[in-house]
C-alpha cells in the first residue's frame, strides 16, 4: 500500500502506466456503448405507458450515475491530494470537475428532452432533475473557486475542501429534495421511477452504464496526462520527453 | 538545550517554482538572526514556514530537537510572530486588543500590565482611544507591545520596524538585543540596517 | 528565557474571542442591522411584484420569508473573516496556541447571535405583512433560530475559503447557497407545517440534526480553508 502511494508521489511513474492501461478503457468504452446503444435503441422492448420515449434513460440514467460518481471521486482525489501531498490526485480533480459538470448537464437535458413527451413541457420540478440541477451548481462552485486564487496551489486546496464539504451534503441535499418533491404532490411519472424493469430493458442499461463508466475512465487518464505534461514542463522528465518526440 | 530552531534541507516550492532550496538554519538562543535577501527571494515565506502557518514545504523543522509537526502547540506556545500587518483591530482600544491576544494563550492578565506594556512603547495616554483613530506608527508600537506583555522565547518578525519613528526604532533594536541576551531568540527580517553586535548573525537567501 | 508549555486555558481563549468579535460588532451596529433592513425590504418588494392578495401572499409567505431570511444571513457573511484578514489578526488567530476550531466556533457563535437570531425574532412582524396565517409564528422564529445557527456554520466554511480572494463576495454566495438548500427545505417546511396543522416535531427534530452535524464538522472544515487562504 505504502509503495503503491509513494509511486503516485512522481507523475512520471503516472504518466508511463496510464498510457499502458489508456487503449484498454477506450477500447471497452467504444464496445461496451456501441452494444448498448443497438440494443437499447434498436432491440429492447418499448415501454407499455411510454412508448420509444423511454429510451432515454439509456442516455439519462449512466450519465446521471456518473455525475454523482465523479463528484465523489473528486472528492477523494481531493483528499489523498490533502492527506498524502499526491500531485497527480489534483491533476486528476481539476480534469474531473469540467467532466463531471458536463455529466451533470447532459443528465439534466436529456431528462428536459424526455419531459416534452411525458410531462408534456421542457421542466418539471422533478425531484431526480432537482438534485442534478443542484448537483450542477456544485460543481459549478468547485470549478470557481479554483479558477478564482492566484496561486494554484492554493486554488487546489481549497477545492478539495470545497469538494469534501459537498460531498458530505449530497446525500443530505439528496435526501432533502425527495423528502421535498413527495410532499409536494408528486407529478405521475418519474424519470425513473418504474418498478420491475424486465431484463430486456435492463441489460442495456447495465451495458451503458458501465460503457460510460470506462468513457469517463479513459478520458480522466487522457486529460491527467496532458494536465502533467503542462505542469511539469519545466521538469527533466518531460523536456527529454519532448526531444525523444522531435 | 542551547539550540532554539533547526531547518534541514528546506525547500519551499510555489506553483512549480523553487523559492529556496537545501536550507540549512541553526537558530541558537542568545542571537538575532537576520535574514535577508532582494525582494521576492522568500523571506516572507520562510519566516511563515519557521512560524509554523505554512505547512507546505520539504525537509525538516525541529524546535529543541523534536520534529515541529509533532510539537506544534507547544512551540506556538513559545513563539511570538507579528507579521507585515501589525493585527491589531481598529474598532478596539489598545488595551482591550492586548487583552485579546493575551487571552489567546489562555491568561486573562491585568490591565496593569498592560497599561505598563503600552507604556513601554510610548503609548501611555491612549490605551481607551479606538486603535482605528491612531497612527500606523502607533498602532504597530501597540503591536509591538506584545513583545514586553508576553513572555515568549522565540519572536519571529517579519519587517517590525515599519512606519515607526527613528527613537522607537532605537528602542525597539535595544529591546531584540536585550531580549537575545536574556537567553531569547530573534528571527527577523528588515531594510531597516541593525546595528553590529555580538548577538548578531545573517544568514543570506537567494 | 523559559520555555513555556502550553497553557491550556481554551474556555479563556474562546470567550476572549467571543467578547471581542461581540464588542466589534455591537460598535458598528450598521452591520448588525443591514441585514434587518434588507430582510425587511426584500419582503416589501415580493407584495409589490407579485400581488398584494392576502390569500395569494399567505399562501407562498413561508417560503418567501425562510428564502428573505437566508439571503440576508448569507449577505452579512463575507465580513466575518474579511476585516480580521486584512488587518492581520487573522494570522495571529492561526498562531494561537489554541485549537482552531474552537475558535473559528466562537467566531460564528457571535455571527449567529447578531445575524440570525435578530431575523429570527424580526420574521413574525414580517409575516403579518404577508398574511401569514396565525399558529405559523412561533414555529416559524423558532425554525429560523435553528435553521440559520446551521447557514452560520455553514457558510463560514465558504466565507473563510474566499477570504483571500479580492472580490469574493459573489463566489461566496455560489459556493455556500446549493449547500443551504437542506436547511431551507426543512425550515419552510416547518412553517408550511405548522399551518396545515401537520406535526412539526420531524421538521424540527431534522433542523436539529442538520445543527449537530454542522456543529461536529464545519469548525474542522472552516479552520482547514482559513489556513488555506491565509496563504492565498
Amino acid at each position: 500500500m505504502w509503495a503503491f502511494i509513494n509511486k503516485l508521489r512522481s507523475p512520471k511513474w503516472f504518466y508511463s502506466i496510464s498510457a499502458k492501461l489508456q487503449p484498454w478503457f477506450w477500447a471497452a468504452a467504444a464496445l461496451l456503448l456501441l452494444v448498448g446503444t443497438v440494443w437499447g435503441l434498436a432491440f429492447a422492448p418499448a415501454d407499455y405507458q411510454q412508448g420509444n420515449s423511454f429510451r432515454i434513460i439509456y442516455v439519462h440514467v449512466p450519465a446521471a450515475f456518473l455525475a454523482q460518481s465523479i463528484f465523489v471521486s473528486m472528492a477523494i482525489s481531493g483528499l489523498v491530494f490533502m492527506v498524502w501531498k499526491i500531485k497527480v490526485a489534483d491533476m486528476a480533480a481539476t480534469v474531473m470537475a469540467p467532466l463531471g459538470a458536463a455529466m451533470t448537464f447532459v443528465a439534466l437535458f436529456s431528462g428536459a428532452v424526455w419531459g416534452v413527451p411525458t410531462w408534456g413541457t421542457w421542466w418539471m420540478w422533478d425531484a431526480r432533475l432537482t438534485s442534478m440541477l443542484i448537483l450542477l451548481f456544485l460543481y459549478l462552485g468547485v470549478i470557481a473557486l479554483r479558477g478564482a486564487f492566484n496561486s494554484r496551489d492554493s486554488g487546489s486546496r481549497a477545492a478539495s475542501v470545497l469538494a469534501m464539504v459537498g460531498v458530505i451534503n449530497i446525500p443530505i441535499i439528496k435526501y432533502s429534495v425527495d423528502w421535498w418533491y413527495t410532499l409536494h404532490q408528486p407529478a405521475s411519472f418519474t424519470i425513473t421511477g418504474r418498478s420491475a424493469m424486465p431484463m430486456e430493458m435492463w441489460a442495456p442499461l447495465l451495458i451503458m452504464v458501465l460503457g460510460f463508466y470506462c468513457f469517463f475512465i479513459a478520458l480522466t487518464l487522457m486529460r491527467t496526462r496532458s494536465e502533467i505534461l503542462r505542469r511539469e514542463t519545466n521538469k527533466r522528465w518531460v523536456q527529454e520527453l519532448v526531444e525523444e518526440v522531435r | 538545550m542551547s539550540l532554539c530552531l533547526q531547518a534541514r534541507q528546506l525547500a519551499c516550492e510555489r506553483d512549480d517554482r523553487w523559492l529556496f532550496e537545501g536550507l540549512d538554519l541553526d537558530i541558537h538562543r542568545g542571537e538575532i538572526v537576520r535574514i535577508e535577501g532582494p525582494n521576492g527571494s522568500g523571506k516572507t515565506t520562510l519566516l511563515k514556514i519557521l512560524s509554523g502557518q505554512l505547512s507546505d514545504y520539504h525537509g525538516d523543522i525541529y524546535w529543541n530537537g523534536d520534529s515541529m509537526r509533532e510539537v506544534r502547540e507547544h512551540f506556538l506556545a513559545n513563539l511570538l510572530y507579528l507579521g507585515h500587518a501589525p493585527g491589531v483591530k481598529a474598532g478596539l482600544t489598545p488595551l482591550e486588543n492586548l487583552t485579546w491576544y493575551q487571552a489567546l494563550s489562555g491568561d486573562q492578565g491585568n490591565d496593569c500590565q498592560r497599561e505598563e506594556a503600552l507604556a513601554q512603547v510610548g503609548l501611555s495616554g491612549f490605551e481607551d482611544v479606538p486603535a482605528g483613530q491612531l497612527s500606523a506608527g502607533q498602532q504597530r508600537r501597540v503591536a509591538l507591545a506584545r513583545l514586553t506583555l508576553t513572555q515568549r522565547a522565540l519572536w519571529v518578525l517579519d519587517e517590525p520596524f515599519t512606519a515607526i519613528d527613528r527613537h522607537g526604532v532605537a528602542a525597539l533594536e535595544a529591546q531584540l538585543v536585550a531580549h537575545a541576551n536574556a537567553g531569547g531568540c530573534v528571527l527577523v527580517t528588515t531594510h531597516h540596517e541593525l546595528a553590529e553586535s555580538p548577538v548578531l548573525r545573517r544568514v543570506q537567501l537567494g | 528565557m523559559s520555555m513555556h508549555a502550553p497553557s491550556g486555558g481554551l474556555m479563556v481563549a474562546v470567550s476572549a474571542t467571543f467578547k471581542r468579535d461581540l464588542t466589534l460588532l455591537l460598535r458598528r451596529r450598521g452591520e448588525v442591522l443591514n441585514p434587518l433592513v434588507f430582510f425587511a425590504l426584500v419582503i416589501t418588494l415580493f407584495p409589490i411584484g407579485i400581488s398584494p392578495d392576502p390569500q395569494l401572499l399567505a399562501e407562498i409567505a413561508p417560503g418567501l420569508l425562510w428564502v428573505a431570511a437566508l439571503l440576508a444571513a448569507l449577505l452579512s457573511l463575507d465580513s466575518l473573516f474579511r476585516s480580521d484578514y486584512d488587518d492581520g489578526s487573522l494570522e495571529q488567530l492561526l498562531l494561537a496556541p489554541q485549537p482552531l476550531a474552537a475558535l473559528s466556533l466562537a467566531k460564528v457563535a457571535v455571527h449567529w447571535l447578531l445575524t440570525g437570531l435578530p431575523l429570527a425574532l424580526m420574521a413574525p412582524i414580517l409575516g403579518i405583512m404577508l398574511a401569514l396565517p396565525a399558529g405559523s409564528y412561533l414555529i416559524l422564529a423558532l425554525s429560523l433560530a435553528l435553521g440559520t445557527a446551521s447557514l452560520s456554520l455553514i457558510g463560514a466554511i465558504g466565507a473563510a475559503l474566499t477570504v483571500g480572494l479580492a472580490r469574493g463576495g459573489v463566489l461566496l454566495s455560489l459556493l455556500v447557497l446549493p449547500l443551504y438548500i437542506p436547511v431551507l427545505i426543512f425550515g419552510a417546511g416547518a412553517v408550511q407545517a405548522a399551518i396545515l396543522g401537520d406535526g412539526i416535531a420531524a421538521h424540527i427534530a431534522i433542523l436539529g440534526a442538520l445543527l449537530a452535524i454542522s456543529l461536529m464538522l464545519a469548525p474542522w472544515a472552516i479552520a482547514a480553508s482559513l489556513r488555506i487562504s491565509i496563504n492565498g
